[in-house]
């Protein structure tokens, strides 16, 4: 069993050939460009449903670049430009018919800093992405309930659902931020360092939020801290770049690339000896 | 055994707070005496010398207050003598800038105040000469017109202020340099200018001058603060929420409408009131567009309709005793009214959530 995921997260140089549909997402050489700079060079990697994928590497290696490349958050940034494919459940997110917005709503995404909506309570931010995508939905309590039990953060608000997401701790509010990306129920969340503002226990319970979530989505998490790379993901791909555009090492479950990685780039790097 | 902490006694009692940060009660005493003994000195010397008056007492009250920070700074080192002097002169420059508008706040209530009488917000000129006793006649009429034509200019500029600020900083189209412009030349436009205008368009169209008419002229002048306000409240939106939304499924007219808009409504409270303060003291355009009256009129398009200020400007230019007295409380009635309004505008739309 793992044999078989494991050559099929391997990188793909063939990433071309035919392939069975993954669900999720899937990219086939992807290239990434902020006008003339290249910043991102022949990523092929598959991330499938009910898997964790972390993404490590030292930083200005392209990990952020490629995360946003995956939900079309890329082109809001002036001089993006990009190469390849990005097939979400086989289909190509960038062919010019798809709908940038449509695959946001299952692509879903949480950033670095907690950023919960200040004009919004807490119960209106786990509804936010329902009305800004103007999703109809009958019962609004039950998936704020829903959600927020997910996102590990119910016990903690549930009696204080009309207080704004701003009255809550950092942690908190990360959390809150999970479970209004979870409305919108994507099968895929995206995760650009979530933890790097939190403390260590915060960190802890929005891992654990990871894992469960694992048990039906796929997640693919940006992080810089090793451990939790190797506690939270089932595979791990592991960035570099000599100055130019950033490129893939290697990928691998995260147990093999820790233990025994097949580059000693990655050995270094995962002991702590660059980066 | 190597440790960080300090060696000290082990002890149960908690200890007073203090704050050793703040000027002890002592210093602060003696500054208070010493800065009203400055007030005495000041005072005699305006008694004794050739300074006279608040200008001379002011000047007086400066040279001895940095006389007395000198002595007093005599035996500390450099740098606390510096911060007593810049203290000093920074206070100072704060009461010269505060002064003046204290002075015209003072006048205005003072002068005014033996006016404000409950017929003067109840009643109109209609029947009354400007001359006649104070407890005659009132200027309710000119509230209500500038009530009228401040609410429609407002009514038209709001929306047009705050789309412009949204096109500027969120939609960020081929025009944007444009629009920037042309609103940047639009708040140098004398107000005279603005009156003149509707005067040539719509006064001349409609063949009569009308609330209408002055409504126009205050947009015209209205809708440059409004927008770059607005424009400058949304630039501090952080781009955060922006991506959050996005990344949320959501298209852009919706991510304004939704999160950025509401996010900085207090800061559109704010440029609302910046564009009422601009206008509801016009007294130039109206004279061109609105005219005066001295009944009440109600219908924006019936003709000639009053306003404080013209109410205000007509008084002053006859001149008697109690025309001038109605005038001040005039004055009076329009600071009461944008205190009024604008502490309404934030009591209703300012909050921001924490």
């Amino acid at each position: 069993m793992s044999q078989t995921v494991q050559t099929s997260v391997m990188s793909m140089s063939d990433g071309q050939s035919e392939s069975p549909v993954v669900r999720g997402l899937e990219t086939r050489n992807i290239h990434a460009w902020f006008g003339k700079h290249h910043v991102l060079k022949d990523i092929s990697l598959k991330f499938p449903e009910k898997t964790v994928t972390g993404l490590i590497g030292p930083s200005g290696c392209g990990k952020s670049t490629f995360i946003r490349l995956l939900n079309r958050m890329h082109e809001f940034i002036p001089g993006a430009a990009m190469a390849g494919q990005v097939l979400h459940d086989g289909h190509d997110i960038y062919s010019p018919e798809v709908d940038a917005a449509a695959i946001r709503l299952k692509v879903g995404m949480v950033f670095q800093k907690p950023n919960p909506f200040p004009a919004m309570n807490i119960r209106e931010n786990v509804l936010s992405g329902i009305k800004l995508a103007h999703l109809k939905v009958a019962d609004h309590d039950s998936i704020v309930e829903r959600c927020l039990t997910r996102a590990g953060l119910w016990k903690e608000v549930k009696d204080r659902l009309t207080a704004t997401g701003g009255s809550l701790s950092g942690g908190q509010q990360q959390r809150l931020c999970i479970a209004r990306s979870l409305a919108v129920e994507p099968n895929v969340l995206l995760m650009d360092e979530p933890c790097s503002a939190l403390d260590p226990g915060s960190t802890l319970r929005i891992e654990e939020t990871i894992k469960e979530l694992a048990e039906k989505i796929a997640v693919v998490i940006v992080t810089h801290n090793m451990q939790q790379a190797a506690r939270v993901s089932d595979y791990c791909a592991f960035f570099l770049t000599d100055g130019g555009p950033g490129y893939l090492v290697e990928a691998d479950a995260t147990k093999k690339l820790f233990t025994n990685p097949g580059d000693t780039r990655t050995a270094d790097y995962v002991q702590g000896k660059f980066g | 055994m190597s440790t960080i902490i300090a060696p000290a006694e082990k002890t149960e009692v908690v200890p007073e707070p203090i704050t050793p940060w703040k000027p002890s009660q002592k210093t602060k005493s003696v500054s208070i005496i010493v800065f009203l003994a400055s007030l005495f000195l000041s005072a005699a010397i305006v008694l004794l010398t050739g300074l006279a008056g608040i200008d001379g007492f002011g000047l007086a009250l400066f040279c001895v207050v940095i006389v007395v920070t000198t002595v007093r700074n005599l035996r500390s080192n450099q740098k606390s003598r510096k911060d007593a002097f810049v203290g000093v002169f920074v206070a100072s420059a704060a009461m010269l800038a505060f002064f003046p508008w204290m002075s015209i706040f003072a006048s205005v209530i003072v002068k005014g105040v033996r006016g404000l009488q409950p017929n003067f917000l109840v009643e109109n000129m209609q029947f009354t000469t400007p001359d006649d006793e104070l407890n005659m006649g009132g200027a309710a009429h000119a509230v209500i017109g500038s009530m009228l034509m401040v609410s429609i200019a407002a009514a038209i500029t709001l929306p047009l202020g705050i789309l412009s600020g949204v096109y500027l900083t969120e939609i960020r189209g081929r025009l944007t340099f444009l629009v920037r412009f042309v609103v940047q030349s639009m708040s140098g436009v004398p107000s005279i200018v603005a009156g003149l205008f509707v005067y040539t368009t719509f006064v001349d169209y409609t063949s009569k001058f009308s609330g209408m008419a002055g409504a126009l002229a205050l947009a015209v002048l209205m809708l440059p603060t409004v927008a770059r306000t607005a424009e400058e409240v949304l630039k501090l939106v952080p781009d955060d929420l922006r991506s959050a939304s996005y990344a949320l499924g959501a298209r852009q007219w919706r991510t304004s409408l939704m999160v950025v808009l509401p996010t900085v409504r207090s800061g559109l409270m704010t440029a609302a009131i910046l564009g009422v303060a601009r206008v509801i003291g016009e007294t130039a355009p109206l004279l061109l567009t609105s005219l005066s009256n001295n009944s009440f009129v109600f219908n924006p398009l019936g003709g000639p309709i009053g306003s404080l200020p013209t109410y205000v400007f007509g008084l002053l230019q006859i001149g008697t005793e109690n025309s001038i007295n109605r005038a001040w409380t005039g004055s009076l009635v329009l600071l009461i009214l944008v205190l009024v309004l604008f502490t309404t505008a934030r009591y209703v739309g300012g909050k921001d959530k924490k």
